[in-house]
């Protein structure tokens, strides 16, 4: 114990009362967040305060890669170095023939009248850490709003899509992974072309397909790629395998389960994809609809097509 | 004679130690865990600490901010964790004559209700917003920072002791 005289005559309001002054302010807040969307400015300037903490402490866990990597033997790289070559072969002939496929696409393209598509540009990100909050699913990269992200665009690495960016700060952006239970995404079977939407199925690390018919054509391992049609994620990304299906005598739709085929809670390079595709704009909405998916994807067209 | 832990006369604190165990616990929190259930809240824990043997240097204010950069830095609910450090902090406030009275593991025990009872704050704001009950790991995370106080405590004391040679005098 320290023994410093108690202040008689300078001790301010009782804690009870500002207990009662911060939780006042403290659900202000919530509910200004959670309803209105005013607080952005100020959650841009936490986030700031917060960003060289948060490469501090991603900073040992680089230091230790890095020495790891130092240590790595000769015989290991030699192996490795095999092994990149074979699949650099199997790329290069994979490549040529994706360019003779595009180069066709296109002229088809134009055939048919239909507008070019613009090139997809990606910005390569590194994963700082994951959200601390067992409620949802989000992970922060070390690219924002400086280095061009803008909120809604979609985020994958090597095997297929990991989530969308919902949040952007000047240098560090927030993704919500495929697995949140509030993210949806449109997909189609690789196999018939059925569509679906997949929802995030939370805790369990999975991907839902909601709304399926009893009677649907899926297939245990059926491949679930992007179908496009929601003008946020490009066409044909990889999404998910289907893993169960459960038909119910008693209900009207299947359940099914499917795994992320992207590195959901692994991996720490993604690619930030921001698809210029020039799309017409969109309709009028009606003011009913307070619907959080779809104001998402409007703030995404906007900043789509405005410029 | 040798003097118990808690009767050890210690030199007053230094702001700045408070400043850095903060910034510390901050970046501890933001490292990236595996599973962030189990793993205790870091700045929690030095915010009970702090308030339990300082409460006229750090108090509701301090809690708020820390409350708030947490937020922005998690990207969560703005105020969540505001509010469940606000009402942690009045609770160390309010209890810290009574804890100091008690040995360390007695201590601890108090530590892991106040815990539990800001997991719930945070819990209840979540439901309300409309998320899932996360499961019951989620109160792991407080029993393990009870566990942890001991170690907090004599780390957190260690600018503030004084050489034993001092002490016998």
């Amino acid at each position: 114990m320290d023994h410093t005289p108690p202040p008689f005559f300078k001790r301010g309001p009782a804690p009870l009362v500002r207990l009662f002054f911060f939780a006042s302010l403290s659900l202000a807040l919530l509910v200004i967040d959670a309803r209105f969307r005013y607080a952005d400015g100020l959650r841009t300037w936490l986030a700031l305060a917060a960003y060289p903490l948060q490469r501090a402490a991603t900073a040992p866990i680089e230091l230790v890669s890095s020495i790891g990597s130092f240590f790595s033997t000769q015989a290991q790289l030699v192996e490795e170095n095999e092994r990149l070559r074979t699949k650099a072969l199997a790329y290069s002939q994979d490549a040529q023939r994706y360019e003779a496929a595009q180069a066709e696409a296109a002229q088809l393209r134009r055939l048919i009248g239909a507008q070019e598509r613009l090139e997809v540009r990606v910005i390569p990100a590194e994963v700082m850490y994951n959200g601390r909050d067992p409620y949802s699913h989000k992970l922060f990269i070390d690219r924002g709003a400086t280095q061009g992200v803008r909120p809604g665009s979609p985020v994958a690495d090597e095997a297929g899509v990991v989530g969308q960016v919902t949040r952007v700060h000047a240098l560090v952006s927030e993704v919500t992974l495929l697995t949140d239970r509030d993210q949806a995404i449109p997909v189609q079977v690789m196999r018939n072309g059925l569509r679906a939407i997949a929802f995030g199925g939370g805790a369990s690390g999975m991907l839902e397909l909601r709304g399926m018919a009893a009677n649907a054509d899926i297939q245990n391992n059926d491949r679930l790629v992007t179908s496009g049609i929601d003008g946020t994620y490009p066409a044909g990304l990889p999404v998910a395998t289907v893993t169960r299906i459960e038909r119910d005598a008693e209900n009207a739709y299947a359940r099914v389960v499917c795994r992320p085929a992207a590195g959901v809670d692994r991996g720490r390079f993604v690619l930030v994809l921001l698809d210029e595709t020039a799309r017409p704009p969109r309709p009028e909405e009606t003011q009913s609809t307070k619907d959080k998916t779809r104001r998402r994807l409007r703030d995404k067209d906007k900043d789509g097509t405005v410029r | 004679m040798e003097l118990s832990a808690s009767h050890q006369i210690l030199q007053p604190v230094r702001v700045s130690t408070i400043m850095a165990s903060f910034a510390l616990a901050l970046l501890l929190n933001f490292m990236p865990w595996r599973d962030l259930r189990v793993v205790p809240d870091f700045v929690a824990l030095v915010l009970v600490f702090w308030c339990v043997r300082q409460p006229r240097l750090v108090g509701l204010g301090v809690a708020w901010t820390l409350g708030l950069i947490t937020d922005a830095g998690n990207g969560v609910l703005l105020g969540q964790h505001a509010l469940a450090y606000s009402l942690l902090a009045f609770l160390s406030i309010w209890l810290s004559r009574r804890i100091l009275w008690f040995g360390p593991g007695l201590q601890a025990l108090h530590i892991a209700a106040m815990l539990i009872v800001a997991q719930c704050v945070a819990l209840l704001v979540r439901i309300a917003a409309g998320n899932d009950f996360p499961g019951w790991p989620i109160f792991v995370g407080p029993a393990a920072g009870a566990l942890l106080w001991p170690l907090v405590t004599w780390l957190l004391l260690l600018p503030q002791r004084r050489p034993a040679r001092e002490q016998a005098i």
